[in-house]
């Protein structure tokens, strides 16, 4: 953030709420939410777009916030994991998360979320085999992703 | 900041042709920036080119997927989401929208485009053997004019392409004639796993046999075993005119073998590819007998 000249300034809607902010356009998203916004529960796993730890939606489309640059959320929709809860209360997925015991060390589980939100609300049936295609690119080395599935299964049924 | 960008300048056109006399104008040669996926790997690494960015992800004028005048013609900015979701690329254009559906997982699909696979230009880029085998030219676009090269052309070498300084991949086109031609594809993507893999070997086969029988229509391309993504033009000569049966299996077979070239590297070795490669074309042909 040395040089103020190439920086720009970064208007987008980050889950519900207008933000404004000075960046250098090609910092990556990720470094975007997490050093500039300051909103820390997005997380940096490979950097290089492989495990989707850092899974944000942009206008509800998933990416991997560290290879996508700043820039292009000028005028987005955002939403990462902080956006999911409402009023201080879990989503149903979040909460199928806990039952289920899909989290365990918890580095994958922001980006687990988002990606499997945005899977709930495509609004597609759910089939074990579709949540795995789905969730193919965001990586757990804890739980086996049997206890991940569980949960989203569990989400779906229950209805949002 | 994570990474230094103190050298590195973006600039945003809001049109193509702003895009264009960016690219007219510029004396030193700018870095396009799509979808971001391969770019940023280097980026992030610290291995990407400093200097001017050209941000073209923007330009909507070359997004979309239509038919004209016997043709596909796709924009330089389709996706491989955009490729999955397209009736008629799944219709008529099967090897393609298989290859899109293997690309990373959904995340790399919803930003990796059909233009960064051409220009990126990786002998392992999974989109490359079914544009190959499906004839396409690409639409190359300058503040100069326009111009069709055929994509089996575009690559002078590994990662060089016939792209002047100026000069944007805006269309890639198909001839109709072309997809309609195949009785019998397969797409065939050999990686680690399933999903966000780097292709070991890459592979579309587009065959069409005659009502005697006989082939009439050969494509046969191969990614990962060359310095660029190849077209097996002998192998193709050779099974033109002739008729399915064991011993064209097993010549034809041969014919691959003196055609790739592959090598040792981080992904696999060139023992295994060679392998795979012929395993892959004999087990294709056996099953469209």
């Amino acid at each position: 953030m040395s040089d103020p000249a190439a920086e720009t300034v970064i208007r987008c809607t980050i889950n519900g709420r207008a933000h404004e902010h000075r960046c250098h356009p090609l910092a990556s998203a990720l470094d975007f939410l997490r050093y500039v916004v300051r909103l820390t529960g997005t997380k940096e796993g490979c950097k290089e777009g492989e495990c989707g730890a850092c899974a944000i939606t942009l206008d509800g489309v998933v990416v991997n916030s560290c290879i996508v640059p700043a820039a292009h959320l000028q005028g987005r929709q955002v939403r990462t994991v902080e956006g999911l809860g409402a009023d201080a209360r879990f989503s149903a997925l979040q909460q199928a998360f806990l039952d289920c015991g899909g989290a365990q060390c918890g580095i994958c589980t922001p980006g687990m979320l988002v990606t499997g939100t945005a899977l709930l609300e495509d609004g597609r049936p759910l089939t074990e085999q579709r949540i795995r295609e789905y969730m193919a690119g965001n990586l757990c080395r804890c739980t086996g992703y049997g206890k991940i599935v569980e949960a989203l299964l569990k989400a779906a049924e229950g209805g949002r | 900041m994570r990474t230094d960008l103190s050298a590195f300048r973006l600039e945003r056109p809001r049109t193509l042709d702003e895009a264009l006399a960016t690219l007219a104008s510029s004396k030193e040669r700018l870095t396009l920036l799509a979808g971001g996926t391969d770019l940023y790997v280097y980026l992030n690494a610290g291995l990407a080119r400093a200097g001017r960015w050209l941000d073209i992800w923007g330009l909507d004028e070359l997004r979309g997927i239509r038919e004209s005048g016997g043709y596909i013609v796709l924009g330089a900015l389709t996706t491989y989401t955009d490729l999955q979701a397209s009736e008629l690329v799944c219709a008529v254009l099967p090897l393609l929208a298989q290859a899109a559906a293997t690309v990373g997982a959904v995340a790399i699909q919803n930003r990796g485009t059909l233009g960064g696979n051409l220009v990126n230009g990786s002998p392992a880029g999974d989109s490359l053997p079914p544009l190959l085998a499906y004839d396409a030219e690409l639409g190359l676009r300058s503040a100069r004019g326009s111009r069709w090269v055929r994509l089996d052309g575009f690559y002078t070498g590994y990662r060089a392409t016939v792209l002047a300084p100026d000069e944007l991949v805006e269309l890639i086109r198909i001839p109709r004639a072309s997809a309609v031609a195949v009785t019998a594809g397969r797409y065939v993507k050999v990686g680690t796993r399933a999903a966000q893999a780097i292709s070991k070997v890459v592979a579309a086969f587009a065959l069409g046999r005659s009502a005697a029988g006989e082939i009439a229509h050969a494509r046969v391309a191969f990614g990962s075993v060359a310095p660029t993504p190849i077209r097996l033009r002998a192998l193709e000569n050779h099974l033109l005119g002739r008729k399915l049966d064991d011993a064209l299996v097993r010549s034809s077979a041969d014919c691959l073998a003196a055609e790739i070239a592959p090598i040792d590297d981080i992904r696999s070795t060139a023992r295994y590819r060679r392998f795979v490669s012929k395993n892959v074309w004999v087990r294709f042909l056996e099953e469209c007998f």
